[in-house]
């Protein structure tokens, strides 16, 4: 198993472990001393830690010896989102893609997402498990509004918009869904590890 | 008690200590941008640390107290009506307290003795200006709700260094230093603080950083005071606000007790960094 430990100031080191949700899930059951903070995302793990507790080199040694258990991703529910596809980049992905709409849209409800990691707004999920037929550029000019609900892909990713933002995902359509909610706790429908699908509904 | 906002000023959030924890789901840290400075004026005013009070950008504020209440100023260099910086100060009712323009530094802090007691979200009454959570900026006519005061305050005036006119904040090695051609110009430049900047993030003029990797970085965690590098070469200092991910290379990391100064930085100001020893 190999891990890469990359500086990242002196309150935290960016780990670049093989398995993500793995190695997050180690140091969830066993927690190294003054440790604050993990956050996941794509290719890496953030970890903040407590200057006055422990160092980059007590903590990197004991970093090297963590070794991933398999992460909560099994046990939580399924999310089901319905999807009323009519997003104004559906047509052109579906080009892109060499498909037609149809089955661009039967391939993006079709797949079984996990939420990877979330970032750039609050309840920003990441889901990964997007058709690799489906793995299209962000738009070249992000657009400075997008709806909240809105369902788009880029990358090897699809996601909800949590709330309006401006934006550069390709919009496949919308959904009543809120996936993120102050009064509710947690405010997050899709933190790291959830299961996801998508369902197509009628408008 | 209430405290009427007669004119909000350039701009003026509610800030307290943040809400750090939740970077995981894409909340960010947010709070005061010079804590020091935030510390100090609860502190004049004998509340606890992390008490919300008013972040005012450039000065302009002006306040209207209906009872007996306690004020301090602190931060930016800023004309004070009744009173001065740095001390507390009584407001008697129908009082206002008069911000002029700040003439050095960007951001004051009006503590109120009690807190600004908006209802917290996540727990923290902080506005977070790109998560879009707690209050929304200060407009004029909106009252500000006040917490029941605990001590009395326990200093008279606080003594306060000059801020620096050229700053030198330290950096620590970032995650993707390796990205770029000679990562040391960071260390040798000379970079001026953009109009573009906010609570989010310090954007800086100056020689681009050339790369050496052109690929996609996929987006990875961040820290506040990472120096992050778009295409364009010119370093952007992630501040209170900064999202909690990013897709561009960290070159370098400002060390945290420098980025109360960095809050001061005025656009148009030069700065250097140094490595920290």
């Amino acid at each position: 198993m190999t891990v890469r430990l990359l500086p990242c100031g002196r309150r935290a080191v960016l780990v670049e472990p093989d398995d993500v949700l793995g190695f997050q899930a180690a140091l969830e059951q066993a927690p190294p001393d003054g440790l604050v903070e993990l956050v996941p995302a794509a290719r890496t793990l953030l970890v903040r830690f407590d200057p006055s507790v422990t160092d980059a080199d007590r903590l990197g040694a004991l970093l090297r010896q963590v070794s991933p258990v398999d992460s909560v991703v099994s046990s939580s529910a399924e999310v089901v989102i319905p999807v009323v596809y009519d997003g104004e980049d559906l047509a052109d992905v579906a080009a892109d893609a060499g498909l037609s709409v149809s089955s661009l849209i039967a391939r993006h409800s079709g797949g079984s997402y996990v939420s990877a990691f979330c970032g750039f707004a609050p309840g920003f999920a990441y889901l990964s498990g997007l058709d690799p037929a489906l793995h299209v550029p962000r738009r070249p000019t992000p657009r400075t509004r997008i709806p909240a609900g809105s369902v788009a892909i880029a990358g090897e990713y699809s996601a909800v918009y949590p709330s309006a933002s401006p934006g550069g995902w390709r919009l496949l359509g919308r959904t009543g869904v809120p996936v993120w909610d102050v009064e509710r706790d947690p405010p997050n429908l899709l933190p790291p590890g959830t299961k996801v699908r998508f369902e197509a509904v009628r408008a | 008690m209430k405290l009427e906002v007669v004119r909000p000023g350039f701009t003026t959030t509610v800030q307290d200590l943040g809400r750090p924890g939740h970077a995981a789901l894409g909340v960010g840290r947010s709070g005061a941008a010079d804590r020091g400075s935030f510390r100090l004026a609860n502190r004049l005013v004998g509340n606890p640390p992390g008490a919300a009070a008013l972040e005012v950008t450039l000065g302009g504020l002006v306040l209207r107290a209906s009872a007996v209440t306690t004020v301090a100023v602190t931060g930016a260099l800023c004309p004070v009506s009744p009173g001065g910086m740095n001390a507390p100060m009584t407001l008697w009712p129908g009082d206002e307290l008069v911000l002029g323009t700040a003439s050095a530094g960007l951001r004051c802090y009006v503590a109120v003795r009690g807190g600004i007691d908006v209802p917290p979200v996540l727990g923290s009454r902080s506005t977070d200006t790109l998560g879009k959570l707690g209050p929304p900026p200060l407009a004029a006519g909106m009252l500000l709700p006040v917490g029941t005061p605990g001590a009395f305050p326990a200093a008279d005036l606080a003594p306060r260094a000059a801020l620096p006119d050229a700053p030198v904040l330290r950096v620590t090695p970032g995650p993707r230093r390796d990205w770029f051609a000679s990562p040391d110009d960071l260390l040798s430049a000379v970079y001026t603080v953009s109009p573009d900047s906010d609570r989010v993030g310090i954007r800086l003029t100056g020689p681009a950083l050339e790369r050496v990797r052109h690929d996609e970085l996929p987006s990875e965690a961040c820290v506040p005071g990472s120096l992050q590098v778009p295409p364009s070469g010119r370093p952007i200092l992630f501040h209170a606000d900064h999202p909690t991910t990013g897709g561009y290379p960290v070159i370098a990391v400002v060390e945290e007790d420098d980025l109360d100064v960095a809050a001061q930085l005025r656009p148009g100001q030069t700065l250097r960094f140094r490595p920290a020893s």
